[in-house]
């Protein structure tokens, strides 16, 4: 079987230092990383692929820069990978990177599974995987934290849902969006590692994927950015110390009645 | 290009450089240069104390007919025959939008037998309910969901569309707005009319809660928005309400679906939903063991409240998965939460830095989630806990 993931490079914001004296980030070099949920779909592809057979490939859209997350995942055992790569790709929203992917997905021609993680942890949006989906006109499956079952032209998958979980079976090709709870991503191998070394992934510009400029990098679009802003920090309130349990259990019980946020 | 630096007025004061999120913007000698990883969030636009940094958009084509849109619909989610919490909260909020266009609100929903609901939804302040009544719309399917809000919204137009940020919402909401080819903003915290343009900006929180960042979705129609559950306020039921009731039962195609759900797993302990909780008692590795979350379910159960866990607790076995707060787990915003042996960790505080009040209870008075706390106590959460559960419990009812 032909798994692709999509996988995105993401910064790093979180390993982010605080500048002790002011309190903001420092974020002077921000590092970049693999989107954690893209190393869970990682994992689960070569999972299929231990079991089936057949070849893993990655597909990311993204600045020249993102061949190092690229060589990450190819030292986890993925077969090849393919750059989505072109100036004209730049401030796309989820309607555009979608898109994009798609006809990256065109270009690839034949697959039997897509995996996405379920967000990127940059924007947060959990879009991508349903979006592209709609494109491909193929069927999704959302928020998946075991799979039961693959097999040509089949999957069975246990999703999450707001009150427990359901398993869903569909047919295949599909596009099959993770959580975390799924697996333990492995940890690159020396083979691995050695064709990292050396590894450039195949880049598609705007011109080879044939796309319609109109809906590509922020021209395509629908979204704008109109403000951003750093939230307030949040300041530290009132500090109990001292004394013994029961009197502070009892302070913070009267505490949280005079919070009046239960009866 | 699209964002320049006007270099005549940059300053080298170093604002933009400090405010970027993913370090695109570099300071040279004379002037700050702008990178290629830049992604136009424009924070360092609004940082730059001298106005020395543009950027400009040239249109986008858009949808045509943007005029012909009217109305604010809200998804109203049903589960098992009942209204997900989020559904009056967007029934509220979507009132005050609908109010700030001067149009009408309109709330759709998806099921069997939808007569109670419908009116239901009236009292909570639509003007008009649109029931699509199928048997395959009593579960939720991606397919099917999409395919009907689709074939709703190309035949009476809205011009904003919002759904709970739920697991439901989220799955197939996307879908919706790619084949309307139209802009989602996924997870927003606050809406607000665009005074002149009559836009509706939608805020939301981006780089783990780092970054708010408002989003407007200008040339096409309708504008959609996921809305976190528990940020709004519910809509009161008003008895007395009249509203138009549309039921549709013809779907064709639209109702086509490719998934199959063969089985619905319950989570068996756990009985309060973490979205929707007004009050979360969470435990982490401080808690030390299983056993003594057993400490938190009692608290949680004084207050009304459901039982959410750190990283820490979740990879110990402790507490199911389901329940971890945090980046890699889930993002809730109640009115109260309260940790317990949890160090504050900043993956774990992205998931919950939004709620009301938080509640801290740590050994270590150094414990970085005093940061953020309401109210702090430092002490061992293994005796407070069951201290401040009798504590709650006895006094209540005098
Ligand atoms: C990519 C990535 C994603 C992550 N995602 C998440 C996520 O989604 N959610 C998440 O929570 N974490 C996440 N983490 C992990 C996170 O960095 C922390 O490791 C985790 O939050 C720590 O959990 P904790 O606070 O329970 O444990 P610890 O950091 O070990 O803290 C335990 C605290 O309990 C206190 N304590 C001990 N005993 C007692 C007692 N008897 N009474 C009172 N206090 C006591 C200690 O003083 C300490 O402060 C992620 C990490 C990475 C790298
Ligand atoms: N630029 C990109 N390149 C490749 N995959 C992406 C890209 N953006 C998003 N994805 C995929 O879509 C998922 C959801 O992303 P998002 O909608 O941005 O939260 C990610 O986990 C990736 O699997």
């Amino acid at each position: 079987m032909k798994i692709v993931v999509c996988v995105k490079q993401v910064p790093d914001t979180i390993n982010v230092r605080i500048n002790e004296k002011t309190g903001t980030m420092e974020r002077e070099g921000v590092p970049t990383m693999v989107n954690p949920y893209d190393l869970y779909a990682v994992e689960e592809a070569l999972r299929v692929k231990e079991q089936h057979g057949g070849e893993v490939m990655v597909l990311s859209m993204g600045p020249p820069q993102v061949q190092d997350a690229l060589r990450e995942v190819i030292s986890m055992g993925v077969d090849d990978a393919r750059l989505l790569c072109d100036r004209e790709f730049a401030g796309a929203d989820t309607l555009a990177t979608s898109y994009t992917l798609a006809r990256g997905f065109a270009r690839i021609g034949e697959y039997d599974l897509i995996y996405c993680g379920k967000p990127a942890i940059d924007g947060d949006t959990a879009q991508v995987g349903p979006e592209l989906a709609e494109h491909l006109n193929l069927p999704f499956i959302g928020f998946v934290r075991k799979i039961r079952e693959v097999r040509p032209g089949f999957i069975c998958a246990e999703r999450m849902t707001d009150d427990g979980g359901e398993v869903v079976e569909s047919s295949l090709p599909a596009v099959v969006s993770v959580v975390k709870e799924i697996n333990e991503p492995r940890l690159p191998s020396l083979r691995g590692k050695m064709k990292a070394k050396s590894f450039e992934a195949v880049t598609w510009s705007a011109a080879d994927l044939e796309v319609d400029r109109e809906r590509i990098g922020l021209k395509g679009s629908p979204t704008w950015v109109v403000r951003s802003f750093t939230p307030e920090p949040r300041g530290g309130g009132e500090i109990l110390a001292g004394g013994d349990s029961a009197e502070i259990a009892s302070k913070l019980a009267e505490k949280i009645r005079e919070l009046g946020v239960c009866s | 290009m699209k964002i320049r630096v006007i270099s005549e007025e940059c300053t080298v004061c170093g604002e933009c450089v400090e405010v970027c999120p993913i370090a695109a913007v570099k300071m040279e000698d004379d002037v700050a240069v702008i990178l290629d990883n830049c992604n136009f969030c424009g924070l360092c636009v609004t940082a730059c104390p001298v106005e020395a940094i543009e950027m400009t958009r040239e249109d986008t084509a858009g949808s045509a007919d943007k005029e012909s849109h009217r109305g604010v619909w809200v998804f109203a989610e049903q589960r098992e025959g009942r209204l997900a919490g989020v559904a009056a909260e967007l029934l509220g909020e979507g009132r005050r939008i609908a109010d700030g266009r001067g149009t009408d609100l309109t709330a759709v929903v998806f099921g069997r037998g939808l007569e109670g609901l419908a009116m239901e939804l009236v009292t909570l302040g639509a003007d008009r309910v649109i029931a699509a009544d199928h048997p395959v719309l009593e579960r939720f399917h991606d397919d099917a969901y999409a395919g009907v809000m689709t074939s709703l919204a190309e035949e009476y137009r809205p011009e904003i569309i919002l759904c709970g940020a739920t697991v439901q919402g989220r799955s197939f909401f996307p879908r919706v707005a790619a084949r309307l080819r139209t802009g989602l903003t996924a997870d927003c915290t606050e809406l607000d009319i665009e005074e002149g343009t009559g836009n509706l900006l939608q805020t939301r929180p981006a780089y783990g809660g780092n970054i708010m960042a408002t989003i407007a979705c200008p040339n096409h129609r309708p504008q959609m928005s996921t809305v976190r559950p528990k940020v709004f306020k519910a809509a009161v039921p008003d008895p007395g309400r009249q509203g138009e009731i549309i039921v549709r039962t013809e779907w064709g195609d639209a109702v086509h679906t490719r998934t199959r759900v063969v089985e619905i797993m319950k989570e068996a302990v756990q009985t309060v939903n973490m979205a929707e909780a007004d009050i979360i008692v969470s435990g982490g590795r401080g808690m030390g063991s299983a056993e003594n979350f057993g400490l938190l379910e009692d608290l949680a159960r004084a207050l009304g409240g459901a039982v959410g866990a750190s990283r820490a607790a979740v990879d110990s076995g402790w507490v199911p998965y389901a329940r971890q707060v945090g980046q890699t787990g889930k993002t809730v915003c109640p009115k109260m939460y309260v940790a317990c042996g949890i160090s504050g960790q900043v993956q774990h505080l992205v998931g919950m830095q939004s709620s009301d009040m938080i509640i801290a209870i740590n050994r270590d008075p150094e414990a970085p989630i005093f940061k953020m706390a309401t109210v702090g106590v430092v002490g061992d959460a293994l005796e407070i806990v069951p201290l401040l559960t009798k504590a709650l419990t006895s006094n209540s009812s005098g």
